[in-house]
């Protein structure tokens, strides 16, 4: 579904990701984790284009059997990626229901969207108010998330980012995303970018991808999540460190 | 529902035009004789033909506005100041000119009038030949004519209120309007009666180096309500066109007036008008004044709150494209105790345009615990264009509470990502984000104009309708 090969990002002269290569697969559901800092929301804003990263020309990202290095965002969006924001951005005055239709307007006529939109509004337990709302503008966190899955679901796109749909989501919420994304996985391949292993609780990940200093610093199974919960990143970081140094300065060697 | 949109697209972007049919047509430029003759053919009364030989002696006297947007290009030479396309005005629609249904089919007035409007007064150039009011305007008393009309039937009260709110010496293009106004809108209200659907003008500049210079009075009396609508779309053409207005309101003790305007005239017009409302104790009034399109636009809705506790507000938008200026603002005078204001004030600047805020907000000694709220934000799509604000206060009551917030915002980046990662692309994107930042001002439009707008803006932004 997702293949990239070594991919090294920078933006504004800085190096961000570093020669990361991994292959995403269809209906499989992926858990991105990492300290802080470590990458985890550049990778999402990378594969789907955003103009600040640039990714070097060694490079590769394929979706779909294509390489989408050059394809503009929107693009990438039409031919089936998705990136659900950290931190949602408010558009004030411009309100879910408005932005859908812009988006979905050569696919879904507007009352079949207006009628999927309040449906999955309700499953979500969001007020309904919060369609025809400017969006995400002087709305709490756990609506802001609640929004991107609603745009996720409606667009209906094969691959979806998730970057941290659980921070700032209080238990309830939390449950309720995820019982919703479960439910709506069929067909669908899920990347979920979180700290914590709380979310995965609910949706087991087929694969496990930890990040470090820009680098994928181990994969594995679902238990690596729990692992990490149980030892926190130090575990891996030290070891990592030490492979580092040592690949890094030559006088050493 | 394809076609019509093409229909629309190929419109607004080239505007259009049926061919001139006149029974009389004045000649270019304006003189004494010009003014006397516009008066003898209407058959007005002796003290308006007087009126319009002052204000022609003092629009000749004043020199032009230098404070604000460039009028250096304006030739009043090469003006007509005159011209009545049908002999006699027609009351049903089935009696106008073919050409001129033509125009308003395209303008989409039947329609418009379907999508139950209280009564329709449309400006065939400089006089208005199409009007209908309705049987519940007349049961209330309310008179809705065309400007000329009103005169004829109710001279009283016409020279009653006519020029003393704007009078000629007000500006120059006061005093040109002033001498050779023709058609508008009179609309009186009297005392009690709420009109509870607006009243709704079209007006349409049809005629190359023509200038229109309508004049509307507006009275409400005691506890009355009405809302006024004025829509324009004018053709494209080569020459320079002057669109010069005058609009009057009175609104009395515990009356209410809103005015809207929703306006695209075509990128060579000069569009100059002077709006002014006075408020008397208790009464409200409110502009929305919506201004896309033009050459250039210099217009400052303003409010005279006289009365104890009036409250005025001016709510306005405007859009500046390539070789674009919006000069607009709004002004608002604090003669009593009591009375509040608030302006708010939104631009867009695109591709080169400019757009300029220009308030003024004064409170006089003695118009105690007045407030005062003022908003004016800017939005620039891109490093050609350009925004300035020029915000006047003049706070002579101590007792005030006044707040002003100005922002200026560039389109940003990180907005336009997020939109493309919902596979939105650029221009369609920041059409959403331009919606998104009038919206303010569009949801106090009536819903077929705020329809229009958003249309309008997405042409601007995009270059066709989708
Ligand atoms: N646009 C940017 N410009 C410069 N540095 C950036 C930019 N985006 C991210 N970074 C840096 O890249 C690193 C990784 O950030 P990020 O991808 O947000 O990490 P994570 O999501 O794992 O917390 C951080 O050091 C951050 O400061
Ligand atoms: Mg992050």
């Amino acid at each position: 579904m997702l293949t990239i090969k070594n991919l090294s990002v920078s933006a504004q002269n800085k190096k961000i990701l570093e020669d990361i290569t991994y292959t995403f697969k269809k209906n499989k559901i992926y858990a991105v984790m990492g300290p802080n800092a470590s990458g985890k929301s550049s990778l999402a804003f990378s594969i789907m284009g955003h103009p600040v990263y640039k990714i070097s020309s060694k490079s590769e990202i394929i979706f779909k059997r294509r390489k989408i290095n050059g394809l503009e965002p929107y693009k990438r969006a039409e031919r089936g990626l998705f990136l659900s924001f950290q931190s949602p951005l408010p558009l004030s005055g411009v309100t879910v229901l408005q932005l859908l239709q812009v988006a979905l307007s050569k696919k879904l006529d507007v009352l079949a969207m207006r009628k999927k939109a309040k449906q999955v509004a309700k499953e979500l337990h969001m007020p309904e108010d919060l369609l025809s709302r400017s969006l995400n503008d002087g709305t709490s966190g756990g609506e802001k998330k609640k929004l991107e899955i609603l745009q996720a679901v409606l667009l209906d796109r094969d691959l979806m980012i998730f970057d941290e749909i659980d921070t700032g989501v209080d238990v309830d919420a939390l449950k309720t995303i995820a019982t919703f994304l479960k439910k709506n996985r069929k067909g669908k391949t899920y990347i979920l970018i979180t700290h914590y292993n709380r979310i995965l609780r609910y949706l087991k990940p087929d694969e496990v991808l930890v990040l470090g200093d820009g680098k994928l610093v181990k994969t594995g199974k679902h238990t690596l999540a729990d692992k990490i919960e149980k030892a926190g990143y130090e575990m891996l970081n030290s070891k990592r460190k030490t492979i580092f140094r040592q690949a890094q300065d030559p006088e050493r060697s | 529902m394809q076609d019509q949109t093409t229909g629309l697209d190929f419109e607004y972007r080239y505007g259009f035009s049926m061919p001139e049919k006149h029974v009389y047509k004045a000649q270019k430029g304006l003189s004494e004789h010009i003014v006397r003759t516009i008066s003898k053919i209407k058959g007005e009364p002796e003290w308006m033909r007087a009126f319009r030989l002052k204000a022609y002696k003092i629009f000749c006297e004043k020199p032009m506005p230098d404070w604000g947007a460039d009028l250096s290009r304006i030739n009043f030479g090469e003006i007509y100041y005159y011209i009545k396309p049908t002999e006699k005005q027609v009351s049903s629609w089935e009696d106008l000119p073919r050409e001129i249904k033509e125009t308003y089919d395209r303008i989409g007035i039947p329609q418009a009038e379907k999508n139950f409007l209280a009564g329709v007064s449309a400006q065939y150039e400089s006089e208005v030949v199409y009007e209908s009011i309705q049987k519940e305007l007349e049961k209330q008393g309310v008179v809705f004519c065309d400007m000329d009309t009103g005169l004829k039937k109710y001279p009283q009260i016409v020279r009653e209120y006519f020029g003393t709110l704007i009078p000629p010496h007000d500006n120059k293009f006061a005093a040109l309007n002033s001498s050779v106004w023709s058609g508008g809108s009179f609309v009186y209200v009297p005392k009690g009666a709420n009109v509870k659907l607006p009243l709704q003008a079209y007006f349409r500049i049809n005629a190359e180096r023509f200038g229109q210079f309508e004049r509307t009075l507006i009275i409400a009396e005691e506890g009355s309500s009405v809302h006024y609508v004025e829509g324009c779309t004018a053709p494209v053409y080569a020459a320079d066109s002057l669109h010069a207005a005058v609009v009057e309101i009175f609104v009395k003790k515990n009356a209410r007036v809103r005015y809207t305007t929703v306006q695209n005239w075509s990128t060579n017009v000069y569009n100059l008008v002077t709006k002014r409302a006075r408020a008397d104790e208790d009464a409200i009034m409110e502009w929305i004044d919506c201004n896309i399109g033009s050459q250039v636009t210099m217009k400052y809705p303003s409010v005279y709150l006289y009365g104890k506790g009036a409250r005025g507000e001016v709510l306005s938008m405007a859009f500046a494209g390539r070789n674009q200026h919006q000069d607009a603002g709004a002004k608002m005078f604090h003669f009593a105790p009591n009375t509040s204001s608030r302006i708010i004030s939104k631009s867009v600047s695109k591709d080169g345009g400019r757009t300029s805020y220009r308030g003024l907000v004064m409170v006089r000694p003695g118009a105690k615990n007045s407030n005062v709220f003022v908003s004016c934000d800017a939005l620039i799509l891109d490093e050609k264009s350009r925004s300035d604000t020029y915000p006047y206060m003049k706070i002579k009551e101590s007792n005030t509470a006044v707040q002003h917030e100005a922002t200026v915002e560039k389109l940003g980046d990180e907005k336009l990502f997020y939109l493309a990662s919902r596979g939105i692309k650029r221009p369609d994107a920041e059409t959403l984000l331009v919606n998104g930042f009038i919206e303010p001002v569009a949801r106090e439009i009536p819903l077929e104009y705020s329809i229009e707008m958003n249309r309008l803006i997405q042409l601007e932004m995009t270059g066709s309708v989708g």
